[in-house]
Order: structure tokens, then sequence, then C-alpha cells
């Protein structure tokens, strides 16, 4: 574990407490002094750069701010930071290597996965959650798996498709 | 060595996208990920009543929370002559409430502050005394002798009536009903509903006074006509005014009009001298940004015995909110409703169409829609099925002897519209083939011994995709026209600039295919940029699936320039006359010697480096294009779903989409669209809309209750495709982005309708939920989902 540290304070009121926490973000210790009332997936975007998990609904609905938080798919948007203070996070932007990409973005880009790319983030990451705990699913089962994230684009079609491609690929490198 | 247009990713290739590659990564650059230096958070709070004078407005309360920098009200703005602004359909909309709030979700207050959080808790410390009035949440309340006025801040303005606005030949209409043998009537409720993209709106406001220069980051559309507007409303010079539209997260309609929040976003800027973002919640959005649909239509059809229609009586009446604030062309009050049963042989027909201000959100945009096409297509669908019901006569026959034949195009709709082509037979054809319409019956009888009621449902239709031509299309004067800038760098290598502005569309994808299929240069090679005012060319914008059929035709006339002008480099290179050279993709030769040529690449550099005497350096140019026709992409839609009379849930045992769009850029693109269009349609029949209760307060105002289709439910999707090339367009493609939308609703609800046709049922109101399907199938009733909701609905 690299232990990149920061010092970020996201203007509090004045009469508001900080309290300070530590993230492991995609492999990294990252900290920040944060208000309790701070959502994570805001500690994520402003504190920490990564803006490619999005608020999309505020209200836990649309999944666009899906995470992996400590192996498992959550929305960020219903998740203070404090609450992932010494816990481990995943965003999209640990997706891929520094050399390669994650199948799940190869399959989302070949199977025409995506259109406007909001929900795209999210929809990865619940599908990476998935593929962790079941590398062989069927269509039934991707479709349950992803019904927490919205897309208004693609209909769903081809993000099946293209979570099945990533699954193939994916078992293809464990022979 | 001739080149392969497929290897090169030209027309016809399902070329993998190129703003994946970011989308991917989580590198897309929405607004909301866009941070400058110095910046405040704007929020805006909203009335909580639907109907109310406005009292008094208390915010000290709010300048007392640290980290506030500017409390905003209504007669701030009144006081710089920003309180109200034109509407596109030549109305005006409050900016900030003064004396009045007219819609629940009305913005009343702004608070500027150093974070959103901050700006977030200060409006809640505003107070602001309310008198509450009687809200008006329909057109038939809107239209009662004793109703509140709504719009009392409009001189002139009588009651609550909008337009009253008509077209066709009534006194023709008329004869024909006279001549009829039959006469089928069909009533029905298009209910509100919302584009609701992923991404709400939003926008940051750089202004910097310095240099006089006001730089708008939004989630627009139509960038450019953002920049007009902002130029009039705010009275700044043009050329300092830059809109930049980074990625767009979603935008069906929605992201077209200039909503309040924008407005007060630039003056706060302007005020303090600090970029100022204000990001909707999707709560805001829901409740206050432009909605789609909510027309009342009627309609009779006379008919002959053998089943040939023989004339057509349409009246709508709209519900348009609190301020008349469509997105549409300014000639037509109710968009182009008209356009109804262009794909049938119909003599005449007559609409008369009537618009009411009610107290709900304003918009009518044209979501996923060429301007009430939508509204068009299903009322012609389900009116054209109530009448074969009526006949006794099959479905599929009906529609067959009554369209428009291949061979009878061009051809003047009753309503004046020219078709330029069309093979609606066809389309059917392999639409019942494929979804098995022989056996039909037969699937039917053993489902009702399980218990289980089947129905199918035809949506046939021809719709008008990409204004102009610009002597019909204009919005508050500006024509309807759109342009492409291409320059050839000196390595053969390209950048292509248009006035549209894709969002989710793939234009940086397939804008590049046309270049490549013009100039034969890789679309690899080819970079793709929009939506920077200060770069791109004027354009009117990304709506109505119009960017294809007008921004994709300017690309080819702009290629086809640069193109005559590398001719003469080629005749410079090769040394021989212009006349005596021939064209191949990517090549020019010499002709009777295809062995001696030079290629685009070649004429690049020649550009640069050896040009004739006398010739301008460079390979550029520009090409504005003003179509001459809109097209006109047809579409066979057919549901096959499965009743549970015991609970009412319906579920779609089978979907065939037949769409004929033209010629296919990128088809993996075009399949795309179309599957998502048809999940909207999807959304629309079966669950997603708004509605009021009476007191005015919306419901589809979240998630929670305003439903998109997950993963889970949405069904499957079979597509088909018929190509006829659009006769007027350059490269003969017609718009796609929309049809599914416009097409797929009638499908469901048909469909449902055949199955509940033993019943009595003639109409359930969309959506079809399974209370409202198990109430039809339990009374033998019709469903009507005029607003206020029922209580306990």
């Amino acid at each position: 574990m690299s232990s990149l540290y920061e010092e970020i304070n996201i203007a509090p009121a004045s009469d508001v407490p900080v309290r300070q926490v530590t993230v492991y973000v995609n492999g990294e210790a990252r900290t920040a002094n944060v208000e309790p009332r701070l959502l994570l997936a805001h500690l994520l975007r402003q504190a920490f750069k990564l803006t490619g998990t999005h608020t999309g609904c505020d209200t836990t609905n649309c999944g666009a701010c899906t995470v992996l938080f400590d192996g498992r798919p959550i929305k960020s948007c219903t998740m203070l930071a404090v609450q992932a203070d010494g816990h481990k996070v995943e965003t999209v932007e640990g997706l891929a290597s520094a050399s390669e990409l994650h199948p799940l973005q190869e399959g989302f880009k070949q199977e025409h996965a995506l259109q406007c790319g909001f929900c795209t983030p999210g929809m990865m990451m619940a599908a990476k959650a998935l593929l962790e705990e079941n590398l062989n699913p069927t269509e039934d089962e991707i479709r349950w798996a992803l019904s927490g994230n919205l897309c208004r684009c693609t209909g769903y079609q081809n993000i099946v498709k293209a979570v099945l491609w990533a699954a193939e690929k994916m078992r293809a490198e464990l022979n | 060595m001739k080149l392969d247009e497929i290897k090169i990713g030209g027309m016809g290739a399902s070329r993998r996208r190129v703003e994946d590659n970011r989308f991917i990564r989580g590198k897309g650059n929405y607004v909301d990920d866009i941070v400058l230096p110095g910046m405040l958070h704007m929020e805006i709070l909203r009335s909580p009543v639907a109907h109310a004078r406005i009292k008094s407005i208390d915010v000290s309360a709010a300048w007392d929370v640290p980290g506030v920098r500017m409390v905003l009200t209504g007669e701030m703005m009144a006081a710089r002559n920003l309180a109200w602004m034109p509407t596109l359909s030549y109305d005006t909309a409050a900016v900030l409430a003064t004396d009045k709030v007219r819609f629940q979700g009305q913005e009343v207050c702004a608070v500027i502050a150093d974070d959103p959080y901050i700006a977030k808790d200060a409006c809640g410390k505003i107070v602001v005394d309310y008198e509450i009035l009687p809200a008006i949440v329909n057109p038939v309340q809107a239209a009662a002798a004793d109703a509140v006025q709504i719009r009392d801040d409009k001189a002139g303005q009588v009651g609550n009536k909008v337009f009253d606005w008509e077209i066709g030949d009534k006194a023709r209409t008329d004869k024909a009903f006279a001549d009829a043998d039959v006469v089928s009537k069909i009533e029905l409720h298009y209910p509100r509903t919302h584009p609701s993209p992923m991404e709400t709106c939003g926008s940051i406001a750089d202004y910097d006074r310095a240099t006089g220069k006001l730089t708008v980051y939004m989630t627009s559309q139509a960038p450019h006509i953002v920049r007009a507007a902002v130029a009039m409303v705010a009275e700044l010079p043009e050329q300092n005014i830059r809109i930049v539209t980074p990625d767009i997260g979603g935008g069906f309609g929605n992201k077209v009009p200039i909503y309040p929040g924008y407005v007060i976003a630039i003056l706060a800027s302007i005020l303090t001298e600090k970029p100022v973002k204000w990001i909707e919640d999707k709560t805001g959005n829901l409740v206050s940004t432009g909605f789609g649909r909510d027309v009342y239509l009627k309609g009779e059809m006379a008919l002959r015995k053998d089943g040939k229609i023989l004339g057509v009586r349409m009246n709508t009446i709209s519900d348009h909110g609190a301020f008349f604030a469509d997105a549409q062309p300014s000639k037509f009050k109710i968009g182009l409703m008209h356009s109804a049963f262009a794909c049938y042989d119909i003599p005449t027909a007559h609409m008369f169409a009537t618009g009411y201000y009610t107290n709900k959100a304003p918009g009518g945009v044209a979501y996923r829609c060429s301007f009430r096409v939508t509204e068009a297509m299903f009322f012609q669908e389900r009116m054209v099925q109530a009448a074969a019901d009526d006949l006794g006569m099959d479905q599929a026959e009906f529609r067959r002897v009554n369209f428009v034949k291949d061979e009878q195009h061009p051809h003047r709709t009753a309503f004046g519209f020219l078709t330029d082509s069309g093979q609606y037979e066809k389309c059917l054809d392999i639409g019942l083939e494929a979804i098995g319409y022989k056996n039909f019956a037969a699937e039917k009888a053993e489902a009702a011994k399980r218990g289980r009621l089947l129905g199918i449902g035809i949506s046939v239709m021809t719709e008008p995709l990409g204004a102009g031509n610009s002597r019909e299309y204009d919005i508050l004067g500006i024509k309807m026209f759109d342009s492409a800038e291409l320059r050839i760098h000196m390595s053969g290598k390209a950048l292509l600039r248009t006035g549209s502005r894709g969002q989710g569309t793939g234009h940086e994808t397939t804008w590049a295919q046309i270049v490549a299929h013009e100039l034969g240069i890789p679309a690899d090679d080819i970079l793709v940029e929009e939506g920077d005012t200060d770069t791109a060319p004027f354009g009117m914008g990304t709506y109505a699936s119009r960017s294809t059929p007008v921004a994709g035709a300017a690309i080819a006339m702009v290629a086809r320039k640069v193109r005559a002008k590398a001719r003469k480099l080629a005749a410079h290179l090769l040394e021989v006359s212009e006349e005596d050279i021939e064209w191949e993709l990517g090549r020019f030769y010499v002709r009777g010697n295809q062995e001696r040529g030079v290629t685009i690449q070649d004429c690049a550099m020649a550009a640069y480096s050896n040009m004739p005497d006398g010739m301008e350096p460079g390979l550029e140019n520009v090409a504005y294009y003003d179509p001459p026709n809109l097209t006109w992409p047809f579409a066979c839609y057919i549901a096959k779903i499965e009743i549970d009379p015991e609970t009412g849930v319906w579920d779609v045992l089978q979907f065939v989409a037949v769409d004929d769009c033209g010629v296919r850029i990128n088809p993996m693109i075009v399949e795309g669209q179309i599957m998502g269009g048809l999940t909207e349609a999807y959304a629309m029949a079966n669950m997603q809309y708004q509605t009021y209760d009476e007191e005015g307060n919306i419901i589809g105002g979240n998630y929670m209750d305003f439903l998109l289709p997950t993963a889970w439910e949405t069904p499957g999707f079979e597509l088909y495709e018929v190509v006829t090339p659009c006769p007027h367009h350059p490269i003969g493609a017609k718009g796609v982005g929309e049809c599914a939308t416009v097409g797929g609703p009638a499908a469901f609800v048909n469909a449902v309708m055949n199955a509940l046709k033993e019943k009595g049922v003639r109409n359930i109101d969309m959506p079809m939920m399974p209370n409202r399907v198990y109430e039809a199938l339990t009374t033998g009733k019709d469903i009507y989902g005029m607003p206020p909701v029922r209580s306990g609905n």
C-alpha cells in the first residue's frame, strides 16, 4: 500500500466540527479533513478529484455513484465520508492497470454498451462486483445484479452483452 | 489498389466509438467535473406550493450563514431587468419569482456560497410568506369561466388560454364525414412525462471583468442558440460570450431550453466577479425543467365499409404549464402534430388545437421527438387501431389498404407535408413475419388455457425529422440550417467542427466516417470537435433527430468542397489539366492511366508546400446546409404481450422493430439508438409519467415516484432493417434517434388493448400500470389519466 498523504480542507463552515478520514482508494491511502456530513461521493469527487464517480439522483436510485466498498457495491451518495474511514474503496479510475484496460472496459466499448457515458462507471463497478462472485453469470443474473443502476440511453441489452463479453474473457484468462 | 471503405472506418462500418475511450476510464468531462479557481456554488430555493402570491421574502438569515457570498431575489433580478426572460415560443418566463409563484418547484431565490452544502443550508434560512391561490392542474379547470387567472402578469391576456390554432381543410373534411359509412372515434390523454437524462442540468458562469468576456460551461444541446439568447437577455456583446458544452450526460430534449438557473448563475458571476457553478439536483430537474407531452387528443375517422379512410378530424388540447416555453419551430403552435397520418393515403384532414396555461412546470420540449411528432404518431396508430376494430377488419390488412404506396412518392399528405420515399408495406410484412402473426390466434387460444390474455399490437409510421428547410422552419426567426468546417493538415490528418452537439449520440465517431466516405481519409485520422461557440461554426444544435439530416449533410458538402480544391492540387501534381482527373476513394488519377495518381494526403501536403502559382494556400472550407425538405424515416413496431388477469401485470413476450432510416453511417450506433428509443417507449407505456394532485403537488418529482425501467424489467428487442435512401440528403441518410420512442408506445398500448378486446375496453391511458389494467379488465371500462390523481391512486 503506497501512502500518498493529502491535506485537503473542503471549506467547512466555521462552527462545524471537522474529522480527519483516511480511505484506501484504488490501493492508495488518501486522507482528508471533512465535515461529518460530507457524502462519500463528494469526498471522492471534490477532495480526491476522482470525477469518474458521478452523482445522478442524490437519492440512492440511479446508481451512477456506485463504487466498491470493501469489495461490495454501494451507492456513494448515501454513505458519509466518515463512514469510509479506514475502509477500501474502488472507483472506475482503478479499473484499468497502467498498461491495459479491465475486460469490462473493453467489453463495454466492443458491445456499444454506453452512449452518454454518465451511468457507465457505476454500471461497470456493479458488474465488477458480480463477476468477482460469479464468473459465469446468466443473462438474468446480470440483469438482476445491475437492477440498481439506471441507464437512460442504451436499453441495457448491450450492457448485458458487454458483461457476458468480459466474463468470457476473464474465464479465458484464468485458464 | 482500391481503398476498403469499411477498413478506413467509412460509411457502413460499425466503428467502435472514439468517445468511449474516455468514458470507460471515468475520464469524461461533464460540467460538474469542471473546477475553476475561486469558484462559488449556487443553490436555488424553489416554491413548495403551486400557485400563490408572494407577500414577503426575508433573506436576512441566509446572509448571516458563514460562507454565503450573495443572496438573489426576484426583486434584485427585476432591478437589472432580469426577473423575466423570453421563451422559445414568444412568451415570457420568470427567472426568479417577483409577484406570484405559478408552479411547484418554481425558482424563488438563489444563494451563492463557498460550498454547495453552505448554499443549501442558507436556502433553508429564507422565509417566504405565501398567500395560497387555487391551483389549476388540467385544461378543463383552466378553461372554466371562473378559473383563477394564472398569467395576470401579461397585459391583454384573457383567461388561461395560450392559443387556438388550426390546419387542414375543414369544409372538405366535413363533407367526407357526411359521406362516411362508419365514423370511428377515440379519446385519450398522452400523459406528461419527463426526458430525465441521467445528468441533470447545470452550468458554470465565469465573467472576467478585465476582458469583458463571459464564458459559460453548460449542459446545452444548442450552444449557439444560448449564445444568441445571452447576448439578447444579458445585453452583452456576442463576441464576448463563449458557450462551452462539455460532455453531456444525456439530453433527450431536456437540455434545449434556457433555464432560470443559467441566467441567475451568469448574473451572480458578474456581480461576484467569480466563477459560479450551479448543478441542479434530480428533483429540481424533474419538477422545473422541460417536460414532454401532456396532450388530450380527440379524433374521428370517416370510413368506407371496405376499409378505405375518407377523412380525419383531430382535436388537441395541450397543457403548457405556467409559461408557454415549448421548444419548437415558431410557425407551428403545437409542433408538427399535423404530421400524423403521413404514411396513410387520406384525402382530407382537419386539426384544431388549443393550448392552456396551468399551475404546472413549463416546457413542452420535444422529448426524444421531432416537436410533438410522438403524440401525433401515438394518436395516429391508436386511431387506426380503433377504426380497424370498429370495421371488424384485421389490423394489418386495414393498414395495408390505406398505406401510401411506394410508387405514390413524392406524396403530399392531407395536412400538407411532402413525403419523398417510403416502403411501408415491406416494413409491415417483415414485422408480421418475424412476430409470427399468422400463428397468433393459435397462440392466444393456447395462452387462454393457462388463464392468460395474449395481445398483439402494431404501430407503423413515418415521421418528419431534421428541421428545416429554412422556408418553413425557424426558431424566433433564426432559420434552421446547420454547418460544418473541415481543415486538412499538411500530413493529411483532419479537424472537423460542426454546429451540432452530440450528447451520447456518437458524433465524434460518425462524423469522421462521413469525411472518410467523401475523402478516403481514415476515420482515425480525423478529430471531431463540437460544443465550443468560439471555435465551432454556427449551428442550431442537436434535437429532433436533426444532426445527421442537417449537420451530417453539411459535413458531406464541406468534404466535397475540400475535394474540389484537392482536385486542382492533384492536377498540378500530375501535370495534367483538371478535366483529365478522375476520383476514386482517397485518390485522384489520370483518366486512362489508373496507375498514375496522387492520394488525398499528397494533395494535402501540396496545399502547404507545392501549390500552383496564384492558388490560395491551405486546404480547408466551411459549408452551411439548408435542407430542401425534412427526412422521412419510417418503421414498423410490433409487440406481443401477455396479461396476468389476476394482477393486471403485462409482460412483453416478443418485440419486433423494423426501421428504415435510409443509409446507415454506423449500423452499431443506429441499433443502439433504436434499442434506447424502444426502452423509453416501453417506459412511457408501462410506468413513467408525471401527474399532480388537486393542490398542484407534483407526483413524479423523484426517482421513487418517477419510474425508469431497469435492466430487470426492460424487454429484449429484435431489430430488422429496410434501407430506402433519402432522395435529397447528400449521403442518403435520415434521422433515427427518435423513431423508436415516437412509434414504440402505440405498439405496446395496441397490444394490451388487443388482449382486452373482448372485455369491451377501448382505451387505457398510459402508463398502463397494473392497477389500471386490472381495473379495466374487471370493470370493462376505459381508464382515463387526467390529473388530479384520484385519492389512493
